[in-house]
Protein backbone atom coordinates (compact mmCIF):
# COMPACT_ATOMS: atom_id res chain seq x y z
CA UNK A 1 0.00 0.00 0.00
CA UNK A 2 1.14 3.69 -0.57
CA UNK A 3 0.01 6.21 1.48
CA UNK A 4 0.92 9.89 1.26
CA UNK A 5 0.25 11.99 4.79
CA UNK A 6 -0.05 15.51 4.73
CA UNK A 7 2.75 15.68 2.30
CA UNK A 8 4.23 18.89 1.55
CA UNK A 9 7.09 19.32 -1.05
CA UNK A 10 8.55 22.90 -1.26
CA UNK A 11 11.75 23.54 -3.48
CA UNK A 12 12.19 26.94 -1.78
CA UNK A 13 10.83 28.81 0.00
CA UNK A 14 8.78 30.58 -2.44
CA UNK A 15 8.27 27.27 -4.83
CA UNK A 16 5.48 24.88 -3.29
CA UNK A 17 5.40 21.66 -5.61
CA UNK A 18 2.89 19.55 -3.41
CA UNK A 19 0.88 21.01 -0.05
CA UNK A 20 -0.98 18.84 1.98
CA UNK A 21 -1.23 15.64 -0.28
CA UNK A 22 -3.21 12.76 1.41
CA UNK A 23 -3.47 10.12 -0.69
CA UNK A 24 -4.04 6.11 0.03
CA UNK A 25 -3.37 3.82 -3.07
CA UNK A 26 -4.57 0.27 -2.80
CA UNK A 27 -1.89 -3.27 -3.75
CA UNK A 28 -2.73 -3.53 -6.96
CA UNK A 29 -4.66 -0.04 -8.52
CA UNK A 30 -4.48 1.33 -11.63
CA UNK A 31 -4.27 5.44 -11.07
CA UNK A 32 -4.36 7.95 -13.00
CA UNK A 33 -2.37 11.28 -11.88
CA UNK A 34 -4.04 14.17 -14.52
CA UNK A 35 -3.62 18.15 -13.78
CA UNK A 36 -2.51 21.03 -15.60
CA UNK A 37 1.89 21.12 -16.05
CA UNK A 38 3.04 22.40 -13.05
CA UNK A 39 0.14 20.87 -10.59
CA UNK A 40 2.53 18.13 -9.07
CA UNK A 41 2.20 15.00 -10.55
CA UNK A 42 5.82 14.47 -11.84
CA UNK A 43 6.99 15.06 -8.22
CA UNK A 44 4.41 13.29 -6.43
CA UNK A 45 5.80 10.24 -8.99
CA UNK A 46 9.33 11.38 -7.98
CA UNK A 47 9.21 11.77 -4.27
CA UNK A 48 7.76 8.12 -4.40
CA UNK A 49 11.16 7.05 -6.55
CA UNK A 50 12.99 8.56 -3.15
CA UNK A 51 14.75 11.42 -5.46
CA UNK A 52 12.91 13.92 -3.82
CA UNK A 53 12.20 14.23 0.17
CA UNK A 54 9.11 15.47 1.61
CA UNK A 55 9.28 19.08 3.27
CA UNK A 56 6.66 18.13 5.34
CA UNK A 57 4.71 14.73 5.84
CA UNK A 58 4.95 11.27 5.61
CA UNK A 59 5.05 8.91 2.87
CA UNK A 60 4.42 5.51 3.65
CA UNK A 61 5.50 2.30 0.62
CA UNK A 62 4.33 -1.38 2.04
CA UNK A 63 5.37 -0.59 5.71
CA UNK A 64 8.88 1.10 4.22
CA UNK A 65 9.11 4.96 4.72
CA UNK A 66 11.28 6.00 1.59
CA UNK A 67 12.43 9.39 3.18
CA UNK A 68 13.94 7.81 6.08
CA UNK A 69 16.26 5.20 4.42
CA UNK A 70 19.70 5.50 4.38
CA UNK A 71 21.69 5.95 1.23
CA UNK A 72 22.38 2.23 0.74
CA UNK A 73 19.05 0.92 1.05
CA UNK A 74 17.71 3.18 -1.46
CA UNK A 75 19.12 0.99 -4.57
CA UNK A 76 17.32 -2.21 -3.00
CA UNK A 77 14.18 0.37 -2.36
CA UNK A 78 13.90 1.20 -6.48
CA UNK A 79 14.24 -1.97 -7.04
CA UNK A 80 10.55 -2.64 -5.80
CA UNK A 81 9.69 0.40 -8.42
CA UNK A 82 9.25 0.27 -11.65
CA UNK A 83 9.14 4.05 -13.91
CA UNK A 84 8.58 4.67 -17.24
CA UNK A 85 9.11 8.09 -18.84
CA UNK A 86 7.57 9.87 -21.67
CA UNK A 87 10.51 9.95 -23.10
CA UNK A 88 11.65 6.54 -22.65
CA UNK A 89 14.68 7.25 -21.36
CA UNK A 90 16.39 4.40 -22.97
CA UNK A 91 20.15 3.69 -23.45
CA UNK A 92 21.38 4.92 -26.85
CA UNK A 93 24.87 2.84 -26.76
CA UNK A 94 22.55 -0.48 -26.02
CA UNK A 95 20.72 -2.53 -28.09
CA UNK A 96 16.81 -3.17 -26.87
CA UNK A 97 17.85 -6.49 -25.03
CA UNK A 98 20.66 -4.76 -23.14
CA UNK A 99 18.70 -1.84 -22.12
CA UNK A 100 16.45 -4.28 -20.36
CA UNK A 101 18.69 -6.68 -18.96
CA UNK A 102 20.24 -3.76 -17.32
CA UNK A 103 17.41 -3.81 -15.07
CA UNK A 104 18.57 -6.97 -13.70
CA UNK A 105 22.41 -6.28 -14.10
CA UNK A 106 22.00 -3.70 -11.12
CA UNK A 107 20.99 -6.42 -8.89
CA UNK A 108 23.67 -8.67 -9.22
CA UNK A 109 21.42 -11.51 -10.94
CA UNK A 110 23.62 -14.23 -12.60
CA UNK A 111 23.61 -14.12 -16.26
CA UNK A 112 21.91 -17.03 -17.27
CA UNK A 113 19.05 -15.94 -15.16
CA UNK A 114 18.97 -12.43 -16.77
CA UNK A 115 18.94 -13.84 -19.96
CA UNK A 116 16.23 -15.92 -19.43
CA UNK A 117 13.67 -13.55 -17.94
CA UNK A 118 14.73 -11.07 -20.45
CA UNK A 119 13.67 -13.54 -23.26
CA UNK A 120 10.55 -13.99 -21.47
CA UNK A 121 9.85 -10.07 -21.27
CA UNK A 122 10.98 -9.51 -24.86
CA UNK A 123 8.77 -12.36 -25.89
CA UNK A 124 5.65 -11.29 -24.23
CA UNK A 125 5.66 -7.41 -25.36
CA UNK A 126 6.27 -8.58 -28.87
CA UNK A 127 9.67 -7.00 -28.90
CA UNK A 128 11.64 -10.41 -29.32
CA UNK A 129 12.70 -9.59 -33.20
CA UNK A 130 13.39 -6.31 -32.15
CA UNK A 131 16.04 -7.33 -29.47
CA UNK A 132 18.92 -6.52 -31.60
CA UNK A 133 17.78 -2.67 -32.64
CA UNK A 134 19.28 0.56 -30.70
CA UNK A 135 16.73 2.87 -29.67
CA UNK A 136 17.74 5.14 -32.58
CA UNK A 137 16.54 1.95 -34.82
CA UNK A 138 12.97 1.81 -33.23
CA UNK A 139 9.28 3.16 -33.67
CA UNK A 140 8.28 5.30 -30.51
CA UNK A 141 5.89 2.15 -29.90
CA UNK A 142 8.90 0.06 -29.42
CA UNK A 143 10.59 2.10 -27.65
CA UNK A 144 8.26 2.54 -24.87
CA UNK A 145 7.29 -1.07 -24.98
CA UNK A 146 10.85 -1.51 -24.31
CA UNK A 147 11.21 0.41 -21.60
CA UNK A 148 7.99 -1.10 -19.95
CA UNK A 149 9.66 -4.61 -20.29
CA UNK A 150 12.89 -2.73 -18.25
CA UNK A 151 10.55 -1.12 -15.74
CA UNK A 152 8.65 -4.57 -14.97
CA UNK A 153 11.56 -6.98 -15.71
CA UNK A 154 12.41 -6.91 -12.23
CA UNK A 155 9.01 -7.92 -11.16
CA UNK A 156 8.61 -4.82 -9.72
CA UNK A 157 5.32 -4.27 -7.07
CA UNK A 158 4.61 -0.90 -8.24
CA UNK A 159 5.23 0.91 -11.84
CA UNK A 160 5.19 4.42 -12.02
CA UNK A 161 4.64 6.08 -15.65
CA UNK A 162 5.15 9.75 -16.19
CA UNK A 163 3.27 10.40 -19.48
CA UNK A 164 3.88 7.25 -21.19
CA UNK A 165 1.68 8.04 -24.03
CA UNK A 166 3.13 11.85 -24.64
CA UNK A 167 4.78 11.47 -27.20
CA UNK A 168 2.86 8.77 -29.33
CA UNK A 169 0.25 8.80 -32.01
CA UNK A 170 -3.32 7.80 -30.37
CA UNK A 171 -2.86 3.99 -31.92
CA UNK A 172 0.16 3.70 -31.10
CA UNK A 173 -0.63 5.12 -26.96
CA UNK A 174 -3.70 2.43 -26.81
CA UNK A 175 -1.33 0.39 -27.29
CA UNK A 176 0.84 1.12 -24.55
CA UNK A 177 -2.03 1.53 -22.06
CA UNK A 178 -3.34 -1.41 -22.75
CA UNK A 179 0.26 -3.08 -22.17
CA UNK A 180 0.31 -1.09 -18.72
CA UNK A 181 -3.01 -2.91 -17.97
CA UNK A 182 -1.67 -6.31 -18.26
CA UNK A 183 0.89 -4.90 -16.10
CA UNK A 184 -1.45 -3.88 -13.75
CA UNK A 185 -3.62 -7.45 -14.03
CA UNK A 186 -0.86 -8.91 -12.76
CA UNK A 187 -1.49 -7.71 -9.06
CA UNK A 188 1.03 -4.60 -10.05
CA UNK A 189 -0.01 -1.53 -8.84
CA UNK A 190 0.29 1.40 -12.12
CA UNK A 191 0.73 4.89 -11.12
CA UNK A 192 0.47 7.31 -14.22
CA UNK A 193 0.46 11.12 -14.95
CA UNK A 194 -1.16 12.05 -17.69
CA UNK A 195 -2.99 14.28 -20.05
CA UNK A 196 -4.64 12.33 -22.39
CA UNK A 197 -8.19 12.73 -22.20
CA UNK A 198 -9.21 10.19 -24.07
CA UNK A 199 -7.33 7.26 -22.09
CA UNK A 200 -8.27 8.39 -19.29
CA UNK A 201 -12.10 8.45 -20.07
CA UNK A 202 -12.06 5.37 -21.73
CA UNK A 203 -9.88 3.74 -18.83
CA UNK A 204 -12.54 3.80 -15.96
CA UNK A 205 -10.19 3.68 -13.54
CA UNK A 206 -9.37 5.99 -10.53
CA UNK A 207 -8.41 9.41 -11.10
CA UNK A 208 -6.94 11.43 -9.03
CA UNK A 209 -6.67 15.05 -10.15
CA UNK A 210 -4.23 17.64 -9.01
CA UNK A 211 -4.23 21.56 -9.17
CA UNK A 212 -1.61 23.88 -7.96
CA UNK A 213 0.11 21.15 -5.74
CA UNK A 214 -3.13 19.75 -4.01
CA UNK A 215 -5.79 17.11 -4.32
CA UNK A 216 -9.15 18.61 -6.27
CA UNK A 217 -10.48 15.76 -7.07
CA UNK A 218 -10.13 11.76 -6.72
CA UNK A 219 -12.68 9.71 -8.04
CA UNK A 220 -13.59 6.11 -8.72
CA UNK A 221 -13.83 5.29 -12.62
CA UNK A 222 -13.16 8.81 -13.17
CA UNK A 223 -12.99 11.45 -16.08
CA UNK A 224 -10.05 13.68 -17.05
CA UNK A 225 -11.74 17.25 -15.57
CA UNK A 226 -8.94 19.66 -15.79
CA UNK A 227 -9.85 23.10 -16.34
CA UNK B 1 32.18 -9.11 -17.39
CA UNK B 2 29.87 -6.95 -17.51
CA UNK B 3 32.47 -4.17 -16.02
CA UNK B 4 34.81 -4.87 -18.45
CA UNK B 5 32.39 -4.86 -21.37
CA UNK B 6 31.18 -1.39 -20.13
CA UNK B 7 35.04 -0.09 -20.14
CA UNK B 8 35.87 -1.37 -23.87
CA UNK B 9 33.02 0.49 -24.79
CA UNK B 10 33.43 3.87 -23.13
CA UNK B 11 37.22 3.78 -24.18
CA UNK B 12 36.26 3.00 -27.69
CA UNK B 13 33.52 5.73 -27.95
CA UNK B 14 36.73 8.41 -27.03
CA UNK B 15 39.02 7.36 -28.20
CA UNK B 16 41.37 10.83 -29.04
CA UNK B 17 41.08 10.88 -25.05
CA UNK B 18 41.96 6.98 -24.66
CA UNK B 19 45.22 7.84 -26.79
CA UNK B 20 46.09 11.24 -24.63
CA UNK B 21 45.55 9.18 -21.91
CA UNK B 22 47.91 6.53 -22.53
CA UNK B 23 50.58 8.92 -24.06
CA UNK B 24 50.81 10.30 -21.01
CA UNK B 25 51.06 7.51 -18.98
CA UNK B 26 53.09 5.79 -21.03
CA UNK B 27 55.07 8.83 -20.38
CA UNK B 28 55.11 8.89 -16.69
CA UNK B 29 55.70 5.49 -16.45
CA UNK B 30 58.92 5.14 -19.41
CA UNK B 31 60.48 7.86 -16.98
CA UNK B 32 59.76 6.16 -13.44
CA UNK B 33 61.35 2.86 -15.60
CA UNK B 34 64.67 4.78 -17.20
CA UNK B 35 65.23 5.93 -13.63
CA UNK B 36 65.17 3.00 -11.84
CA UNK B 37 67.03 1.45 -14.28
CA UNK B 38 69.30 4.39 -13.74
CA UNK B 39 69.44 4.22 -9.78
CA UNK B 40 70.18 0.61 -9.93
CA UNK B 41 72.93 1.00 -12.50
CA UNK B 42 74.97 3.12 -10.46
CA UNK B 43 74.12 2.06 -7.23
CA UNK B 44 75.64 -1.35 -8.99
CA UNK B 45 78.50 0.56 -10.30
CA UNK B 46 79.36 2.13 -6.88
CA UNK B 47 79.06 -1.03 -5.33
CA UNK B 48 81.64 -2.52 -7.80
CA UNK B 49 84.24 0.18 -7.14
CA UNK B 50 83.70 0.78 -3.49
CA UNK B 51 84.37 -3.52 -3.72
CA UNK B 52 87.87 -2.67 -5.55
CA UNK B 53 90.30 -1.65 -3.07
CA UNK B 54 90.38 1.99 -2.62
CA UNK B 55 93.43 2.92 -1.66
CA UNK B 56 96.76 1.15 -2.23
CA UNK B 57 99.96 2.17 0.04
CA UNK B 58 103.29 1.24 -1.60
CA UNK B 59 105.87 0.34 0.64
CA UNK B 60 110.09 1.03 0.08
CA UNK B 61 112.72 -1.33 -0.03
CA UNK B 62 113.26 -3.72 2.66
CA UNK B 63 110.05 -3.03 4.50
CA UNK B 64 109.49 -5.73 6.63
CA UNK B 65 106.67 -8.26 7.90
CA UNK B 66 106.50 -6.63 11.27
CA UNK B 67 106.53 -2.91 9.74
CA UNK B 68 103.64 -3.98 7.67
CA UNK B 69 101.98 -5.92 10.82
CA UNK B 70 102.54 -2.30 12.71
CA UNK B 71 100.75 -0.88 9.37
CA UNK B 72 97.68 -3.08 9.87
CA UNK B 73 97.40 -2.61 13.59
CA UNK B 74 97.11 1.34 13.36
CA UNK B 75 94.95 0.91 10.66
CA UNK B 76 92.59 -1.67 12.46
CA UNK B 77 92.48 0.91 15.44
CA UNK B 78 90.47 3.60 13.15
CA UNK B 79 87.27 1.55 12.96
CA UNK B 80 87.28 2.60 9.68
CA UNK B 81 88.72 -0.22 7.58
CA UNK B 82 86.27 -2.90 5.87
CA UNK B 83 88.89 -5.10 4.53
CA UNK B 84 92.98 -4.86 3.72
CA UNK B 85 95.22 -7.02 1.71
CA UNK B 86 98.82 -7.53 1.67
CA UNK B 87 100.21 -7.91 -2.40
CA UNK B 88 103.85 -9.03 -2.36
CA UNK B 89 106.18 -8.11 -4.60
CA UNK B 90 105.99 -11.37 -6.22
CA UNK B 91 102.34 -11.41 -6.26
CA UNK B 92 102.64 -8.04 -7.91
CA UNK B 93 104.53 -9.33 -10.30
CA UNK B 94 101.62 -12.11 -11.42
CA UNK B 95 99.25 -9.32 -11.23
CA UNK B 96 100.98 -7.32 -13.50
CA UNK B 97 101.87 -10.51 -15.97
CA UNK B 98 98.32 -11.06 -16.27
CA UNK B 99 97.77 -7.65 -17.19
CA UNK B 100 99.87 -7.80 -19.83
CA UNK B 101 99.99 -11.52 -21.05
CA UNK B 102 99.08 -9.99 -24.89
CA UNK B 103 102.54 -7.50 -24.88
CA UNK B 104 105.63 -9.95 -24.13
CA UNK B 105 107.95 -7.25 -24.32
CA UNK B 106 106.09 -5.12 -21.32
CA UNK B 107 106.79 -8.45 -19.61
CA UNK B 108 110.21 -9.07 -20.53
CA UNK B 109 111.36 -5.58 -18.99
CA UNK B 110 109.71 -6.09 -15.67
CA UNK B 111 110.91 -8.35 -12.71
CA UNK B 112 109.89 -8.52 -9.44
CA UNK B 113 112.39 -6.39 -7.97
CA UNK B 114 110.95 -3.68 -9.96
CA UNK B 115 107.68 -3.67 -8.56
CA UNK B 116 106.93 -2.87 -4.75
CA UNK B 117 105.07 -4.71 -2.63
CA UNK B 118 101.61 -3.15 -1.29
CA UNK B 119 98.74 -3.06 1.00
CA UNK B 120 95.19 -2.64 -0.84
CA UNK B 121 92.67 -0.79 1.63
CA UNK B 122 89.31 -0.96 1.81
CA UNK B 123 87.16 1.87 4.08
CA UNK B 124 83.43 1.24 5.07
CA UNK B 125 82.71 4.45 3.51
CA UNK B 126 84.11 6.30 0.83
CA UNK B 127 84.37 9.90 3.18
CA UNK B 128 86.64 8.36 5.44
CA UNK B 129 89.50 7.58 2.35
CA UNK B 130 91.45 10.45 2.72
CA UNK B 131 91.79 10.56 6.36
CA UNK B 132 93.25 6.77 6.28
CA UNK B 133 95.44 7.76 3.70
CA UNK B 134 97.06 10.54 5.78
CA UNK B 135 97.56 7.80 8.54
CA UNK B 136 99.51 5.55 5.86
CA UNK B 137 101.52 8.46 4.10
CA UNK B 138 103.05 9.13 7.30
CA UNK B 139 104.27 5.57 7.78
CA UNK B 140 108.42 5.99 7.18
CA UNK B 141 108.26 2.86 5.35
CA UNK B 142 105.68 3.93 2.76
CA UNK B 143 106.83 5.15 -0.26
CA UNK B 144 103.39 6.67 -2.11
CA UNK B 145 99.87 6.46 -1.73
CA UNK B 146 97.28 6.51 -4.76
CA UNK B 147 93.24 5.74 -3.62
CA UNK B 148 90.33 6.19 -6.15
CA UNK B 149 88.01 8.72 -3.67
CA UNK B 150 87.29 11.19 -7.03
CA UNK B 151 85.64 7.76 -8.67
CA UNK B 152 83.57 6.69 -5.69
CA UNK B 153 82.60 10.55 -4.58
CA UNK B 154 81.44 11.17 -7.83
CA UNK B 155 79.31 8.25 -8.32
CA UNK B 156 78.21 8.61 -4.69
CA UNK B 157 77.21 12.23 -6.24
CA UNK B 158 75.93 11.31 -9.02
CA UNK B 159 73.64 8.12 -7.60
CA UNK B 160 72.59 10.95 -5.54
CA UNK B 161 71.44 13.30 -7.75
CA UNK B 162 69.50 10.62 -9.97
CA UNK B 163 67.61 9.24 -6.99
CA UNK B 164 66.62 13.40 -6.12
CA UNK B 165 66.21 14.30 -9.64
CA UNK B 166 64.46 10.95 -10.73
CA UNK B 167 62.24 10.99 -7.06
CA UNK B 168 61.32 14.69 -8.60
CA UNK B 169 60.50 14.03 -12.15
CA UNK B 170 58.11 10.71 -11.68
CA UNK B 171 56.48 12.66 -8.69
CA UNK B 172 55.69 15.47 -10.80
CA UNK B 173 54.29 12.94 -13.50
CA UNK B 174 52.64 11.45 -11.21
CA UNK B 175 50.26 14.23 -9.85
CA UNK B 176 50.03 15.21 -13.80
CA UNK B 177 48.71 12.02 -14.26
CA UNK B 178 46.61 11.87 -11.60
CA UNK B 179 44.89 14.95 -13.18
CA UNK B 180 44.16 13.75 -16.20
CA UNK B 181 42.56 10.72 -14.91
CA UNK B 182 40.13 13.12 -13.11
CA UNK B 183 40.05 15.40 -15.72
CA UNK B 184 39.26 12.30 -18.37
CA UNK B 185 36.53 10.57 -15.70
CA UNK B 186 35.35 13.86 -14.91
CA UNK B 187 34.26 14.50 -18.42
CA UNK B 188 33.23 10.62 -19.38
CA UNK B 189 30.92 10.99 -15.83
CA UNK B 190 29.09 13.71 -17.33
CA UNK B 191 28.61 13.02 -20.48
CA UNK B 192 26.94 9.68 -19.12
CA UNK B 193 24.67 11.91 -16.74
CA UNK B 194 21.05 10.78 -17.84
CA UNK B 195 22.73 7.42 -18.39
CA UNK B 196 23.93 7.03 -14.00
CA UNK B 197 20.37 8.98 -13.36
CA UNK B 198 18.57 5.91 -14.99
CA UNK B 199 20.85 3.67 -13.54
CA UNK B 200 20.16 4.92 -10.08
CA UNK B 201 16.00 5.16 -10.94
CA UNK B 202 16.75 1.37 -11.57
CA UNK B 203 18.29 0.37 -8.41
CA UNK B 204 21.72 0.38 -9.51
CA UNK B 205 23.64 0.73 -6.15
CA UNK B 206 26.76 3.71 -6.15
CA UNK B 207 29.48 0.86 -6.03
CA UNK B 208 27.88 -0.44 -9.61
CA UNK B 209 27.95 2.53 -10.89
CA UNK B 210 31.31 3.86 -9.85
CA UNK B 211 33.20 0.54 -10.33
CA UNK B 212 33.28 0.78 -14.43
CA UNK B 213 34.74 3.96 -14.37
CA UNK B 214 37.51 3.32 -11.30
CA UNK B 215 38.61 0.15 -14.07
CA UNK B 216 38.69 2.75 -16.70
CA UNK B 217 41.38 4.76 -14.94
CA UNK B 218 43.00 1.39 -13.95
CA UNK B 219 43.21 0.50 -17.60
CA UNK B 220 45.17 3.81 -18.66
CA UNK B 221 47.36 4.14 -16.07
CA UNK B 222 47.96 -0.20 -16.76
CA UNK B 223 48.19 0.07 -20.13
CA UNK B 224 50.63 2.72 -20.07
CA UNK B 225 52.62 1.13 -17.60
CA UNK B 226 53.41 -2.13 -19.54
CA UNK B 227 54.13 -0.28 -22.35
CA UNK B 228 56.38 2.02 -21.06
CA UNK B 229 58.39 -1.12 -19.36
CA UNK B 230 58.11 -3.55 -22.56
CA UNK B 231 59.53 -0.11 -24.99
CA UNK B 232 62.52 0.67 -21.94
CA UNK B 233 64.12 -2.94 -21.46
CA UNK B 234 63.68 -3.25 -25.35
CA UNK B 235 65.86 0.05 -25.55
CA UNK B 236 68.01 -1.30 -22.49
CA UNK B 237 68.35 -4.78 -24.87
CA UNK B 238 69.57 -2.81 -27.81
CA UNK B 239 72.00 -0.52 -25.97
CA UNK B 240 73.69 -3.51 -24.27
CA UNK B 241 76.45 -3.94 -26.42
CA UNK B 242 77.03 -0.12 -26.07
CA UNK B 243 76.93 0.09 -22.40
CA UNK B 244 79.32 -2.36 -22.08
CA UNK B 245 81.82 -0.93 -24.12
CA UNK B 246 81.25 2.49 -22.31
CA UNK B 247 81.40 0.90 -18.66
CA UNK B 248 83.84 -1.67 -19.34
CA UNK B 249 85.02 -3.38 -15.92
CA UNK B 250 81.97 -2.28 -14.16
CA UNK B 251 79.50 -3.74 -17.17
CA UNK B 252 80.11 -7.16 -15.87
CA UNK B 253 78.34 -5.61 -12.34
CA UNK B 254 75.57 -4.97 -13.77
CA UNK B 255 74.47 -6.79 -17.89
CA UNK B 256 72.61 -8.18 -18.83
CA UNK B 257 69.83 -6.70 -16.83
CA UNK B 258 68.63 -9.90 -14.18
CA UNK B 259 65.11 -11.15 -15.13
CA UNK B 260 64.03 -10.84 -11.58
CA UNK B 261 64.74 -7.46 -11.24
CA UNK B 262 62.68 -6.79 -14.59
CA UNK B 263 59.84 -8.50 -13.03
CA UNK B 264 59.94 -6.85 -10.07
CA UNK B 265 60.21 -3.49 -11.67
CA UNK B 266 57.06 -4.70 -14.02
CA UNK B 267 55.35 -5.72 -10.61
CA UNK B 268 55.95 -2.10 -8.67
CA UNK B 269 54.89 -0.24 -12.14
CA UNK B 270 51.36 -2.24 -12.36
CA UNK B 271 51.21 -1.64 -8.36
CA UNK B 272 51.35 2.26 -8.97
CA UNK B 273 49.73 2.60 -12.09
CA UNK B 274 46.62 0.67 -10.31
CA UNK B 275 47.47 3.50 -7.37
CA UNK B 276 47.50 6.33 -9.90
CA UNK B 277 44.88 5.06 -11.91
CA UNK B 278 42.48 4.50 -8.97
CA UNK B 279 43.34 7.80 -7.28
CA UNK B 280 42.98 9.65 -10.42
CA UNK B 281 39.09 8.07 -10.90
CA UNK B 282 38.34 8.04 -7.04
CA UNK B 283 39.22 11.72 -7.36
CA UNK B 284 36.99 12.33 -9.89
CA UNK B 285 33.97 10.25 -8.55
CA UNK B 286 34.26 12.13 -5.84
CA UNK B 287 34.26 15.53 -7.27
CA UNK B 288 32.07 14.81 -10.32
CA UNK B 289 29.33 11.69 -8.98
CA UNK B 290 26.92 12.10 -6.48
CA UNK B 291 25.16 9.34 -5.37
Amino acid sequence: MISFQAVTKKFSTNITALEGINLEIQNGEFIFLVGPSGAGKSTLLHLLTREYKPSEGKIIVNDLEPSKLKPSQIPDYRRRIGFVFQDFKLLDDRTVWENVALALQVRGMPEAEIAKEVDRVLKLFEIWERRSLFPRQLSGGEAQRTAIARAIVGKPSILLADEPTGDLDPQTASSVIKLLEEVNSWGTTVLMATHNREIVDNAKRRVVTLKGGQIVKDTQEGKYEVH
Amino acid sequence: MKFTKFVRKNIRRTPYQAIAALMVMFLTFIIVSVFSLLTLGSQKILSFYESKPQAIAFFKDRTTAQDVKAIENSLEQTGKISNFKYVSQDEALQIYRDRNKNNPMLLELVTANILPASLEISTKSPEDLNMVAQIVKKEPVVEDVVFREDVVASLTQATHLIRVVGGGVTAFLMVFSILLIVMIIGFKIRLKRDEIEIMKLLGASAWFIRIPYILEGITYAVAGAVLAWVVSFAALWQLQPLLATLLGEAAQNILPVSPIFALELLGAELVLAVLVGGLGSLAALRRYLHL
